[in-house]
């Protein structure tokens, strides 16, 4: 990266953390809430790309981010536990749940399709788990975090004042964004890639096949709990189809795509355009036309994927940068 | 304690289960082993079936036959648009890219149906009796979904044998680079195949309607069993699937008794994880 690029990325950082210090009116309660959202979610796609760039398309991170959500909320609700505590647990949880799942995947070599279906039954398989488990989890009716009332601050993680989440999202995001960076410049990453195009060679040239990808998978999931863990605290409720299933599941791999998997920024361009897209659309139609913001969502989904499979910020990226190249360097 | 008659009932509605099953399945896996394509959103399609009978029926009074008729045509031409304006353009993408396509479809599908027609559930309304053998009481209309899914089950079947564009689709699946050779047009068996499995998808939409309320989100309850019971019956693999149905079936059904209803679907994914492990070309797939 160029320094040019530095200062803007700086500015825009600089931008971002005084967002809530800014007289936005009637409706900065409102603005803070959709970024925090952006934040959380982008955050969440981020731990997803890590597996989905190396050929590990997983449709079942639902059920790490419903472990995640759940486990640190009912840990709260019946034994009080402080979240920052109960979010360490939950977190070990999903990494437990994931290397259970992806040791006989690597082992047996469940890849591709295989991988795909595999990872979308074990999302089924905690969504349902969640909702038969109804005395605990509130079933489909989900569970509202209990409240903390005068004890709420840092060490229950309930804040009145949404600024502090903001600062939590906004710290999140970059943290997921630091990951990923370490993970790009890594020796794991070209290994990674290796295996993501052929694994017989891979292992034949001394790549620990099945190391690598329990421990891509085990990050992933640990940060996809994460997210699950920080976007219940923030909404104070979960429920299994809006932090859990295949809905959820689906829905993240998507914006993931929309914005480009393979770029550092795609999943923020991404999760930001479709969270923009069904706010703006939810406020123009409001509740007359139930149903069109996710109408048009999913046939600009259809069109990317058949006309930019890279991605928006990904397709810019490259164009940007394939014009940089044909430009003569400066010595 | 559960009475065993109690399992015994849950057995049969098992096997009546399965017949639906099976024929879901048959349709996708059709599509599947032929033009090597996962339509996330098929049973979406099913789905859009179900409004076309439940439509025909209460708003144009067609009688029930013909209206399931025209839900086979409506799912044909489904089939066929699908395969046009969506997998023709991304034939050649990598599998994930197509995976992703038709998840977009079941986005499109399911909030178009919210859009057009309300999140309420809807049903054809079939004054069918219950009949009852030996203390056991089966659903008349479910047997009669069973039947004639085993009928079109083996019409498929006979397509495929003793017609020459059945042999044709069958030599695709097995070879799609050699048929090129023999001088047939993939892009042609690749439309009808499409036309077929969305046919099926009628077929199945129709059966459905006289048993289950249809509603945006039908496809998100039935479709990931019938994919995992396509898989489980090794993909392209019609034999194979229409057993898994059943064995899933039974799972489903008798867990369901035993435990409760959640349970009985959790405990048929878990042994659908396990089995891919096991044995990942389906469970009738030969060693080798």
């Amino acid at each position: 990266m160029t320094s040019a690029f530095r200062v803007v990325g700086l500015l825009a950082l600089a931008a971002m953390a005084l967002v809530p210090v800014l007289p936005l009116g009637a409706a900065q309660e409102y603005i803070w809430h959709v970024i925090i959202q952006i934040f959380l979610w982008s955050f969440v796609g981020n731990a997803w790309s890590l597996m989905g760039r190396f050929g590990l398309v997983s449709l079942g991170h639902g059920a790490f981010l419903g472990v995640g959500a759940y486990a640190t909320v009912l840990l709260w609700n019946f034994f009080g536990m402080t979240p920052w505590l109960g979010v360490v647990l939950s977190v070990l949880l999903t990494v437990a749940l994931a290397l259970v799942i992806s040791y006989p995947c690597s082992r047996f070599r469940v890849v591709g399709h295989y991988f795909a279906l595999v990872t979308l039954a074990v999302g089924e398989v905690v969504r349902l788990w969640i909702v038969a488990e109804r005395d605990w989890t509130g079933g489909s009716l989900g569970v509202s975090l209990k409240t903390a009332g005068t004890a709420s601050g840092l060490w229950t993680l309930q804040f009145a004042d949404k600024r502090v989440f903001y600062y939590i999202g906004l710290a999140a995001w970059l943290f997921g964004l630091w990951v990923w960076w370490r993970v790009d410049r890594s020796m794991a990453r070209s290994a990674m890639e290796a295996i993501g195009e052929d694994e017989t060679a891979a292992a034949s040239v001394g790549i620990r096949v099945t190391r690598f990808k329990m421990g891509i998978t085990a990050l992933s999931a640990a940060l996809t709990a994460l997210g699950g863990a920080l976007l219940a605290l923030y909404l104070a409720y979960t429920n299994p189809d809006t932090l859990s299933g295949i809905g959820v599941s689906l829905r993240i791999v998507f914006a993931v795509v929309l914005g480009g998997m393979y770029s550092l920024l795609g999943p923020f361009v991404g999760t930001a355009l479709t969270i923009a897209l069904s706010e703006y659309l939810r406020i123009s139609f409001g509740i007359k036309l139930i149903g069109i913001a996710e109408t048009i969502y999913g046939l600009l989904l259809i069109i990317f994927i058949i006309f930019l499979p890279a991605g928006i910020y990904g397709s810019i990226r490259d164009a940007l940068f394939r014009r940089r190249w044909a430009r003569p360097q400066p010595s | 304690m559960i009475e065993p008659i109690f399992i015994l009932e849950a057995v049969v509605n098992g096997i009546l289960l399965g017949g639906v099953l099976a024929l879901l399945a048959l349709g996708l896996n059709l599509i599947f082993g032929v033009i090597d394509i996962v339509w996330i959103a098929y049973v979406d399609l099913v789905a859009l079936c179900m409004y076309a009978v439940y439509f025909l029926v209460t708003l144009y009074g067609w009688p029930l036959w013909l209206a399931g008729l025209g839900a086979i045509g409506v799912g044909a031409g489904l089939g066929v648009l699908v395969h046009l304006l969506i997998i023709t353009p991304i034939l050649s993408s990598p599998p994930i890219n197509q995976l992703l396509a038709t998840g977009g479809l079941l986005f499109f599908i399911q909030s178009v149906a919210t859009l057009l027609w309300s999140t309420d559930h809807r049903s054809v309304r079939v004054s069918l009796p219950t009949i009852e053998v030996g203390g056991i009481f089966i659903s008349f209309s479910r047997l009669i979904a069973f039947g004639l899914s085993v009928l079109a089950m083996i019409a498929l079947y006979l397509f495929l044998k003793r017609t020459y564009t059945g042999t044709a689709i069958r030599a695709v699946s097995q070879d799609r680079e050699a048929i090129a050779l023999m001088g047939a047009r993939p892009q042609r068996l690749y439309i009808v195949t499409s036309a077929v499995g969305g046919a099926m998808a009628g077929v199945a939409g129709a059966l459905l309607i006289i048993q289950y309320a249809v509603h945006p989100y039908f496809g998100g309850a039935f479709g990931p069993l019938t994919f995992m019971i396509c898989v489980l019956g090794g993909l392209g693999n019609m034999v194979g699937a229409f057993f898994a149905a059943f064995i899933m079936a039974q799972v489903i059904s008798v867990g369901g008794v035993l435990v409760s209803t959640e349970m009985g679907y959790v405990i048929a994914f878990v042994i659908f994880i396990v089995l891919m492990f096991v044995r990942p070309g389906g469970i009738f797939a030969r060693r080798g």
